[in-house]
């Protein structure tokens, strides 16, 4: 994958998995790329479709536990992707597709399911469900802190051997004692994180395009990300966040409106995006 | 048999009049039936050759609350005794006094302070409130609090009418719109899709309107599916309400399927997001041109009440719809309210004429001015609000958007990835609330250049004079108003 070609994002049964909107990851992932110079489609999967099997990346989203078993059910069917998500393209799994790519997830019944086998983990159900932000330091060099919001309550027992996302700052994760979070495969990244989690963590987005086009990529930034990670990342911005507001500050009440030039400075966005 | 102030209908034999001693067969519709029945622990004595069954309600902790002797009777608030009376009542009136003192303080409407209050005291307050009225429910996720004022518009052609018209849809704030409208006849009740088991089993209601269920605050319930099925357990335990649900959501097919009594209305689908998957039985459901069905069986029913544009259709009978709401989702709900206000007695004309009255719902839709600007308020919380609300915003106007995460509208943004803001045309956006940051991102992928101000009021200084469209989720939405206009739609 060099250059100029278009990078094929493959988005895997978002009807089905997306109820916890990490659609949004194929949307981050190819302006990302265009806003580069890197022409990005996205191939929307669905399940009365015949799936492609020559795409760079692949999307799984997380859903509900009865669309789960129905993802899963129907990628065992189609063995060619079963292939490619297992041999030749990179694969982000969220949640309910870090659980589907295991060997087999147990459901709240007690009953076992198996999965695709592609990741070496075990899913079994919680006493609690984890729901809440979490933050986690990445094991991907050059990524930093990756940030989201889970709910789930899968844990999702790791293979010996087999190396976590990241480790847990604060949140849940895995469930498992070492508080490690999701899974760092070969060409496999599983994690618990929504947000979704690309448009939370640009460097992890960027990490992934560079695994696909094999060329360094040049600073992107955008003019609300430093903003939203210092929210999500900062502890007393969080504090902050929390704390209840209760009266309006005095210089706002007294304002008046004249129909001027604004007084607050306008923030323009960069030149750059509006040629996106 | 008298109806106190506070609302509560209770009555000792000596005051049920001549009749009280023999009770009949076949009771009328008086309010001297049910001779016999408020007698605590003591079954009625039936005549030779009849047939009777005494209905008895229970409140959240078992006790016997009230009881009615027939299938036409009405309830009965079983006395507690002279003690527990003077307790109810005594309960019911800290609340109103807690809500006044929240009031004048200036801590908002006071409703949800006092229903607290009155259920900490009385914890059967809610259904000693509601005995002898006719109750509707409203619930679902979009559309609860429209439905609910364009119903009680309805109903009050008919009576006088209890209604949470701040919006306040749990326990507490039923009880304290049942306990500030002393003797109204009807009430109208929006509820949470959570609270609607707890509240339908104290309160007992005539109608329950269910209008949608799609993802809301998954942060809260986790699963859609999982609040169908908390709503359909409700409906099995009401052998007696009638369910007035939309045949065009699957979700709510499914949860109304357990109900005894229902009545179908094709109010029109919004966003079908969640619906990929039978609820059932997680097949992947069939929707081809004008249903939807599931090999599992479960299907689009017949409808009794359905739309073709304005006209509502019901049998023989066609009503036209002329509202001054704006929004095509506002036609089906009007829809279910009319068949709605059908079932408890009001003629479908009447209902309709008094639903087009109705320009601005608790701020909703509401134009205010502001400086040079006129701002017309909208609230969209979820994907399936913004779907709706998309086609209502005017093409070439600027846009404010204000995005918090509360509590209340689910700490998890990104719900924002499911709306299409790529179809957004207008030439200037501001993205502001406490999540402005959340939302400029969003706004970034989808290509549009925009503003950052998390004030909303400040952020109102970036805009040019002249018409704005504001749309805001549900802290968000009442925040503002507040700062606008404490007049405008505060709860």
């Amino acid at each position: 994958m060099t250059g100029a070609s278009t990078i094929r994002i493959g988005l895997l049964l978002p009807d089905v998995l997306g109820t916890y909107s990490d659609a949004g990851n194929a949307a981050v992932l190819a302006a990302r790329a265009r806003w580069r110079g890197i022409p990005a489609e996205i191939l929307t999967i669905h399940a009365d479709g015949t799936p492609p099997t020559g795409c760079d990346v692949y999307l799984i989203g997380g859903g509900e536990d009865t669309a789960q078993l129905v993802a899963a059910d129907w990628l065992r069917r189609h063995r060619d992707l079963h292939h490619a998500l297992d041999s030749s393209a990179q694969v982000l799994a969220v949640c309910a597709g870090l659980q589907i790519l295991g060997h087999t997830m147990r459901d709240r019944a007690g009953q076992d399911h198996p999965g695709l086998g592609v990741l070496d983990l075990t899913t079994a159900p919680g006493r609690r469900r984890a729901v809440g932000e979490i933050t986690t330091t990445c094991a991907i060099p050059g990524v930093g802190q990756l940030t989201g919001f889970e709910n789930h309550q899968g844990i999702s027992t790791l293979g010996t051997g087999t190396a976590p996302l990241g480790t847990v700052g604060t949140g849940t994760g895995n469930g498992t004692r070492d508080h490690t979070e999701g899974v760092l495969a070969d060409r496999v990244i599983g994690t618990y994180l929504h947000g979704p989690v690309l448009a939370r963590n640009p460097a992890l987005a960027d990490h992934l395009l560079t695994a696909i086009t094999g060329t360094t990529l040049a600073t992107l930034e955008l003019p609300d990300q430093a903003a939203l990670r210092r929210a999500y990342l900062d502890p007393h911005a969080t504090r902050r966040r929390l704390h209840l507001r209760r009266s309006i500050p005095k210089h706002l009440s007294r304002q008046r409106l004249t129909g001027t030039p604004p007084a607050v400075p306008v923030r323009r966005p960069p030149g750059w995006l509006s040629t996106g | 048999m008298q109806r106190g102030r506070l609302g509560f209908r209770t009555g000792r034999s000596s005051e049920l009049g001549p009749a009280a001693a023999k009770p009949a067969i076949r009771p009328t519709a008086s309010a001297t039936t049910t001779r016999s029945a408020h007698r605590i622990g003591k079954e009625p004595q039936p005549r030779p050759g009849s047939r009777r069954v005494v209905h008895r309600g229970h409140g959240p902790r078992g006790e016997l609350v009230a009881e009615r002797g027939g299938e036409d009777d009405e309830w009965v608030r079983a006395p507690a005794g002279r003690l527990g009376r003077a307790w109810a009542w005594a309960a019911v009136w800290a609340g109103l006094v807690a809500s006044r003192v929240s009031r004048r303080m200036g801590l908002g409407a006071g409703s949800i302070i006092g229903g607290r209050v009155t259920l900490l005291l009385d914890p059967g307050a809610l259904s000693g409130l509601a005995v002898g009225r006719r109750v509707v429910l409203v619930s679902g996720t979009n559309g609860k609090t429209t439905t609910s004022h364009l119903l009680a518009a309805a109903l009050r052609t008919s009576g006088r009418v209890a209604h949470n018209v701040t919006g306040s849809n749990m326990a507490d704030g039923a009880v304290a719109a049942l306990a500030a409208a002393g003797d109204a006849e009807y009430a109208v009740l929006e509820v949470d899709e959570w609270h609607l088991a707890a509240v339908a089993r104290a309160v007992q209601p005539a109608v329950v309107v269910l209008l949608n269920l799609t993802r809301d605050q998954l942060d809260r319930g986790s699963e859609v599916r999982a609040v169908a099925a908390a709503v359909g357990a409700a409906l099995a335990g009401l052998p007696r309400t009638l369910v007035v649900a939309n045949v065009d959501d699957p979700m709510v097919v499914w949860a109304a399927g357990n109900a005894a009594r229902v009545c179908w209305v094709a109010a029109g689908a919004g966003w079908l997001g969640d619906t990929a998957t039978c609820p059932r039985c997680g097949a992947l459901l069939r929707i081809p041109g004008s249903g939807w069905s599931c090999r599992c069986g479960l299907a689009r029913p017949e409808p009794d009440w359905w739309l073709d544009g304005d006209l509502l259709y019901t049998g023989q009978q066609v009503t036209r719809l002329a509202l001054r709401l704006p929004g095509r989702y506002n036609v089906g709900n009007a829809a279910q309210a009319v068949a709605a206000a059908a079932a408890v007695g009001v003629p479908p004309e009447r209902a309709a004429a008094a639903m087009g009255e109705l320009a601005t719902v608790a701020g909703r839709f509401a134009v205010i001015g502001h400086g040079r600007q006129e701002l017309r308020m909208l609230l969209a919380k979820n994907p399936a609000g913004w779907a709706e609300t998309l086609p209502v915003i005017a093409p070439e106007r600027p846009v404010l958007i204000v995005i918090n995460a509360r509590e209340a509208d689910g700490r998890d943004t990104s719900w924002l990835w499911d709306v299409p803001f790529e179809k957004l045309t207008c030439p200037v956006i501001v993205a502001s609330g406490e999540r402005a940051a959340d939302l400029g991102v969003r706004l970034s992928y989808a290509g549009l250049d925009h503003h950052t101000e998390s004030d909303p009021v400040a952020a109102l200084t970036l805009l040019p004079p002249g018409t704005v469209d504001v749309v805001a989720n549900y802290t968000a939405f009442h925040q503002l108003s507040r700062r606008l206009g404490p007049h405008v739609g505060s709860p």
